[in-house]
C-alpha cells in the first residue's frame, strides 16, 4: 500500500513536469511545423517567464499580478524579437537559424544576469496554495496538484482552439502547407507572429508555474528547452496532440524512472553498482524512448500529415 | 588556379602556426603556446565538423558528444592505471566508432529541423551520463595525474604537445583532402545537393552519410584525446551543449566547405573569447570588469551578426571568392 501510494503520487509528479513541457512544446512545435524554423531561443522565454514572475511578486506581493507580468511580458518579448530579428530568418537555412538563436540565449542568458543579479531568485507558494492534499493517505503539496489542473485547462483550451475555431483551422493548414495557406489570401505572415507570441506566452506561463519548485537563474531554459525537443520529436513536429501525448509520455517516464529504476536495480544487483548505474540509466530512459520511436516511426508519433 | 589560391592560403595559415611556439619563445610568453594549442584542438574538431556540415550539410548540434567521448577515455583509464596514451586513444576511437554507428543510424532516419534536434538529444543525454559517473568526478569532473604516455611524443612538454596536435592537424587535413577528391567525397557532396537523384543514379546514399557521420564523429574523439592532455581536467561540461554551439560557429565562421576554413574559425573564436574573458581591453571605467565577467553577451552578439552577415566565412573573405558548395 505505500509503495501503491508513493507509485501515484510519482504519477502525479510525472503528469506535473508533462503539463509543464506540453506548454513549452505546444508553442515550439507550432513553429517548428508552421514557419520551419528552428527556435532553440524557446528556452529563454520559459527563463523569461520565471524572472518576470519572482521580480514581479517581490515588488507587489501579489501572485496574481506576478503571474500577469509573466505571461504579458513574455507575449510583448515574443513579439518583439519575432517581428524585431527571427521573422527575417524564415526563409534562411535551418544552419542560420540555429547559429542565431543559440547567439540569443547566450544573450538572454548574461542580460538576465546583468538585469537581475548572478544570485539565484526564488518565488514562493502563493498562500491559498501553500497546504496539502491527501492522496491515497499521502501528503500532496496542493501547488503541484494546481499545476496539473492549470497545465489540463490549457491544453483543453488550446485543444478547442486548434480543432473547433477558424484560426486553429489556418493554423493547422498552415503547418500542413503553407504556401498555399497564403496563396489562398490568409496573412501567413500576421499568422506566423501570432503563433510565435503565443508560444512565448505559453513558455513563459510554463516558467511561472515551474519558478516556485526550482532556483531562478540564468541558464535555466535549457535543460528544458532540451527535454521539450525530446519531446516534439517524440510526438511529431507540428503536431499539438503529438506534443500533448509526448509531453505527458516524457514527464510520467522521466519521473518514475527516476523514482523507481534505482529501487529495481536495488534489488537485482550489488548496492554499489546499482547506486551508481540507477540514477545514470534513468536519466538516459527517455532518450531511449526517443531512440525506439525514431528507429519506427522517424515523423514521430503522431505526425501531422497523418493526423489530416 | 582555384586550387593554387586554396593550396597557398593553406600552406600560409599552417606556417603560420607551426611558428607559433618560435614567436611565443622570442616575446617570452610561453601562455601563447597553451592558448594557441586550445586553438588547435578545437580546429581539428572543427574539422571534423566541417565534414558532416559543409560537405554532407547535415546539422550535427551534438558533436561536443565525441569531443567528450575522446576526453573520458583518458580520464576514465588514466585514473584506473592505464596511462598509454594509444591504448587511451583506441579505446576511445573504438567506443566513439561504436556509439556514432548507432546514433548515426538513427539520427539519419531523418533530416533537417529533426537532425539537429535528435544529435543535440543525444549529446544531453550523454551529458548526463558523464554527470552520473560518479566514481570519475560526476558533475566536479576529475583532475588528471598526468598527460599520457604518447611515445615517441613526449606531450609532457607543452611545445612537443603542441607539434603533436598540429601534425594530427595537418595529417588529417591531408588525410580528408585525398577522400575528399575520392569518389567518396563526390557521392557526398552530390548526396547533400540531391539525395534523391543521387539514390537513383544507384549510390547508397545512407552508406556514404553515415561514413560521413562516423568519420567526422573520430576525428572529434582525436581533439578530446588531446583537449584532456591539454587542459589535464575532464568534467561533463565538455559535452554540455553550448560546446556542440561553438563547434557549429566555428565551421561557419571560418567558412563552410572548405578544409582550411574550420582552422581559421577556431583561431578567431577562441582567440576573441580569450579577448573577452582575461584581456587587457583599456575600456573606461569598469568597462574591463563588466566584458570579463558578461564576456557571453558579447559573443552572442559576435554570433548572432556571423550568422546574419558572414555568409562565406572568413575564408571566403580572405580568399575573395564564394565557398566551394
Amino acid at each position: 500500500m505505500q509503495l501503491m501510494a508513493l507509485f501515484v503520487i510519482q504519477l502525479l509528479n510525472g503528469l506535473q513536469l508533462g503539463v509543464t513541457l506540453f506548454l513549452m512544446a505546444s508553442g515550439l512545435t507550432l513553429v517548428f511545423g508552421i514557419m520551419n524554423f528552428v527556435n532553440l531561443a524557446h528556452g529563454s522565454f520559459f527563463m523569461c517567464g520565471a524572472y518576470f514572475a519572482a521580480v514581479t511578486f517581490a515588488a507587489t506581493d501579489s501572485f496574481l499580478l506576478a503571474g500577469a507580468a509573466a505571461i504579458l511580458g513574455t507575449v510583448v518579448l515574443g513579439l518583439l524579437i519575432e517581428i524585431g530579428a527571427l521573422s527575417s530568418l524564415y526563409s534562411r537555412d535551418h544552419l542560420i537559424q540555429v547559429l542565431c538563436t543559440f547567439g540569443l540565449i547566450l544573450i538572454f542568458n548574461e542580460l538576465v544576469q546583468i538585469i537581475w543579479g548572478l544570485d539565484s531568485l526564488y518565488l514562493n507558494v502563493p498562500q491559498v496554495l501553500s497546504g496539502t492534499i491527501s492522496i491515497l493517505g499521502q501528503p500532496y503539496p496542493l501547488y503541484r496538484a494546481a499545476v496539473i489542473i492549470v497545465g489540463l485547462a490549457v491544453a483543453l483550451a488550446l485543444y478547442i482552439m486548434i480543432h473547433r475555431r477558424r484560426v486553429g483551422m489556418l493554423i493547422r493548414a498552415g503547418a500542413f502547407d503553407p504556401v498555399m495557406v497564403s496563396a489562398l489570401g490568409v496573412n501567413i505572415t500576421r499568422l506566423n507572429t501570432l503563433v510565435f507570441a503565443v508560444g512565448a506566452g505559453l513558455a513563459g506561463l510554463a516558467g511561472l508555474l515551474a519558478a516556485p519548485m526550482t532556483s531562478i537563474e540564468s541558464g535555466m531554459g535549457e535543460p528544458v528547452l532540451i527535454l521539450t525537443l525530446v519531446v516534439i520529436v517524440t510526438g511529431g513536429i507540428g503536431s499539438i496532440r503529438g506534443a500533448f501525448y509526448g509531453a505527458i509520455i516524457v514527464g510520467i517516464i522521466d519521473t518514475i524512472g527516476r523514482a523507481f529504476l534505482p529501487l529495481a536495480f536495488m534489488s537485482v544487483m550489488p548496492p554499489a553498482f546499482a547506486q551508481s548505474a540507477g540514477p545514470a540509466i534513468a536519466s538516459m530512459l527517455i532518450y531511449l524512448l526517443m531512440a525506439v520511436i525514431l528507429a519506427f516511426r522517424p515523423q514521430g508519433l503522431f505526425p501531422v500529415r497523418a493526423a489530416t | 588556379m582555384k586550387w593554387n589560391v586554396t593550396a597557398i592560403a593553406t600552406v600560409v595559415i599552417l606556417a603560420g602556426l607551426a611558428l607559433v611556439p618560435v614567436a611565443a619563445h622570442a616575446i617570452g610568453d610561453l601562455f601563447y603556446v597553451t592558448l594557441f594549442s586550445r586553438i588547435l584542438i578545437f580546429a581539428l574538431a572543427g574539422v571534423g565538423l566541417n565534414l558532416l556540415l559543409g560537405y554532407g550539410g547535415m546539422v550535427s548540434f551534438g558533436h561536443a558528444l565525441y569531443v567528450a567521448i575522446g576526453a573520458y577515455s583518458v580520464g576514465i583509464l588514466s585514473v584506473s592505471g592505464i596511462t598509454s596514451g594509444w591504448i587511451q586513444l583506441s579505446c576511445g576511437l573504438a567506443f566513439g566508432g561504436v556509439v556514432s554507428i548507432i546514433i548515426g543510424l538513427i539520427c539519419l532516419r531523418t533530416t533537417g529541423m529533426t537532425f539537429i534536434m535528435i544529435t543535440l538529444a543525444f549529446a544531453q543525454m550523454f551529458y548526463f551520463v558523464a554527470v552520473g559517473l560518479k566514481r570519475f568526478g560526476g558533475d566536479e569532473g576529475i583532475s588528471l595525474p598526468a598527460r599520457s604516455l604518447l611515445p615517441p611524443f613526449d606531450l609532457h612538454h607543452n611545445i612537443v604537445l603542441y607539434y603533436t596536435i598540429l601534425t594530427v592537424l595537418v595529417a588529417v587535413l591531408w588525410g580528408l583532402q585525398r577522400i575528399l577528391s575520392s569518389r567518396f567525397g563526390l557521392a557526398l557532396r552530390g548526396t547533400k545537393l540531391n539525395q534523391v537523384r543521387m539514390r537513383s543514379l544507384g549510390f547508397q546514399t545512407l552508406r556514404v552519410q553515415l561514413i560521413a557521420y562516423v568519420l567526422s564523429a573520430l576525428i572529434c574523439v582525436i581533439a578530446g584525446f588531446f583537449l584532456a592532455n591539454l587542459t589535464r581536467f575532464v568534467s561533463p561540461s565538455y559535452v554540455h551543449w553550448s560546446i556542440s554551439g561553438e563547434l557549429i560557429v566555428i565551421v561557419v565562421l571560418g567558412g563552410m566547405g572548405t578544409l582550411i576554413g574550420p582552422v581559421l574559425g577556431a583561431i578567431a573564436l577562441i582567440s576573441l573569447e580569450e579577448l573577452l574573458t582575461s584581456g587587457l581591453l583599456h575600456l573606461p571605467g569598469a568597462g574591463d570588469a563588466f566584458v570579463h565577467r558578461h564576456w557571453k553577451l558579447l559573443l552572442g552578439i559576435f554570433i548572432v551578426g556571423v550568422a546574419i552577415f558572414l555568409q562565406k566565412g572568413l575564408y571566403g573573405i580572405i580568399v575573395g571568392r564564394r565557398t566551394a558548395p
